[in-house]
């Protein structure tokens, strides 16, 4: 997901009788469906892989732009343009969102910038893809976004009071992302001969990474079973990539164009799809920061950091001058 | 409150707030009113280097969508909050006055509306 392999503890989830009062506490609440607030107290285990987790999930979000930034310049039509401009624009939204979210845990905005300039912290592996054609940008749309929106709305219920109102306000602008995504592919594999083609090509390279982004099997993970317990991770990567499938198979079928799996068939008894899981030495390879665009995708973060130093030193001098001078003048 | 993976950071709702960091914008908290009437609601928050850039920052962040037609700033640092300690004996002494619900009294329904 725009999150992944997040660590937790490390431990097995303790039961209701090993805790103390506090724990205890704090852990029926969670059961009854309360939710837990910035000032509540809290395990620090809860807080640490709150704010890996939710780091994770902005950096991915501010990460996300490059791939489709780089189509912004030449979309083929103005309102193409307006449409991904706006669609960028909401990227960095979450991403603010999202960061606000992990700042009431007790972590600065400097320092969560950092941990991923430095390499420390993670974004979601999809980024490390190249788009390579205005398809991609359909494609980015109705699959990627579409994965995101599996995991986000689930999400929206959440424990932890902050990041589940970060996760109301970015599921309603997400529904937009996904359908400007399917609308761009609808009109490519309805287009000419070369557009069906492109649409086809998007798919091709984008299916197995969009399965990847929810993670490897996770049922015998710890840190599931723990992030579970405390209501951070809603469902088990495999059920989410299930419905992914179960919802994205027959929106392919519509488009007329054919998912990259030979073994994709629908299975009577299941009730699901069965499909190919996609190649997991890649993924933690691309985790590794040795995806296509890894490097790339480093170093134009950095770079708008070190460009963008003198704004924010610039703008924080200018209100400091602003208010000394209101000072003066009272 | 501090944080287990940097140093301790007040500039957040979590914590009583101090001067924030020289290198780092102030964080602001925001308030829209929507079109509707209703009284300006917390949305969020954001780091602006002063009120004027906030109110700029928040429309661009948080009214991308008509959410709103008035937007509220405030410094965190400037927000005082009841503490979740004080939970039991800020708010249980209003569960014993159920009589402040109209609901506590039963009128006929020969009375008609009311």
């Amino acid at each position: 997901m725009y999150a992944q392999m997040i660590k937790s503890t490390g431990k097995g989830v303790k039961s209701l009788d090993e805790m103390e009062p506090e724990e205890r506490a704090f852990q029926e609440r969670i059961n009854a469906g309360g939710k837990i607030e910035p000032k509540d107290w809290m395990p620090d285990g809860y807080r640490k892989t709150l704010i890996r987790q939710i780091g994770q999930h902005a950096h991915s979000e501010i990460v996300g732009q490059l791939p489709e930034g780089n189509w912004i310049t030449r979309a083929p039509t103005l309102e193409r343009k307006a449409i991904l401009l706006a669609k960028v624009q909401d990227e960095a939204g979450h991403g603010l969102y999202l960061y606000c979210a992990a700042e009431t845990l007790g972590v600065s905005r400097d320092q969560l910038t950092r941990d991923l300039l430095s390499g420390k912290m993670k974004y979601s592996s999809i980024f490390n893809y190249p788009t390579l054609t205005w398809a991609d940008m359909g494609a980015v749309g109705w699959l990627v976004d579409g994965a995101a929106i599996m995991n986000q709305v689930p999400l929206q219920r959440t424990s932890y009071g902050p990041y589940a109102r970060a996760m109301v306000r970015i599921c309603k602008e997400e529904s937009f992302h996904q359908r400007q995504g399917f609308d761009i592919m609808m009109k490519m594999a309805n287009g000419t001969e070369a557009q069906r083609k492109m649409a086809q090509d998007a798919l091709n390279r984008f299916w197995y990474p969009s399965l990847m982004m929810f993670g490897p099997s996770d049922k015998d993970s710890v840190h599931s079973a723990q992030s579970m317990a405390w209501k951070i991770k809603m469902n088990t990567n495999d059920e989410l990539r299930q419905k992914f499938v179960d919802q994205t198979a027959p929106q392919a079928a519509y488009l007329g164009l054919t998912i990259p799996d030979e073994h994709l068939e629908w299975n009577e008894e299941r009730g699901h799809y069965d499909f190919s899981e996609p190649d997991w030495d890649e993924f933690f390879d691309v985790l590794q920061g040795n995806g296509p665009c890894s490097v790339d995708r480093m170093e134009a973060r950095n770079k708008a950091w070190d460009e963008g130093r003198w704004v924010r030193e610039g703008l924080l001098a200018h209100a400091e001058k602003k208010r000394a001078r209101k000072m003066a003048a009272e | 409150m501090s944080s287990p993976e940097s140093g301790s950071y007040d500039a957040t709702e979590a914590a009583p707030h101090g001067k924030p960091r020289a290198t780092e914008w102030p964080l602001w908290e925001v308030f829209i009113r929507g079109q509707h009437g209703l009284s300006h609601r917390h949305v969020g928050s954001l780091h602006a280097a002063d009120a004027e850039s906030a109110i700029k920052n928040a429309r661009d962040v948080y009214t991308r969508r008509n959410e709103g037609v008035s937007i509220w700033v405030v410094e965190a640092a400037a927000i005082a909050a009841s503490s979740p300690e004080e939970k039991g004996p800020l708010y249980e002494p209003s569960n014993d006055k159920v009589y402040r619900h109209p609901t506590f009294f039963n009128i006929p329904d020969d009375v008609g509306a009311m």
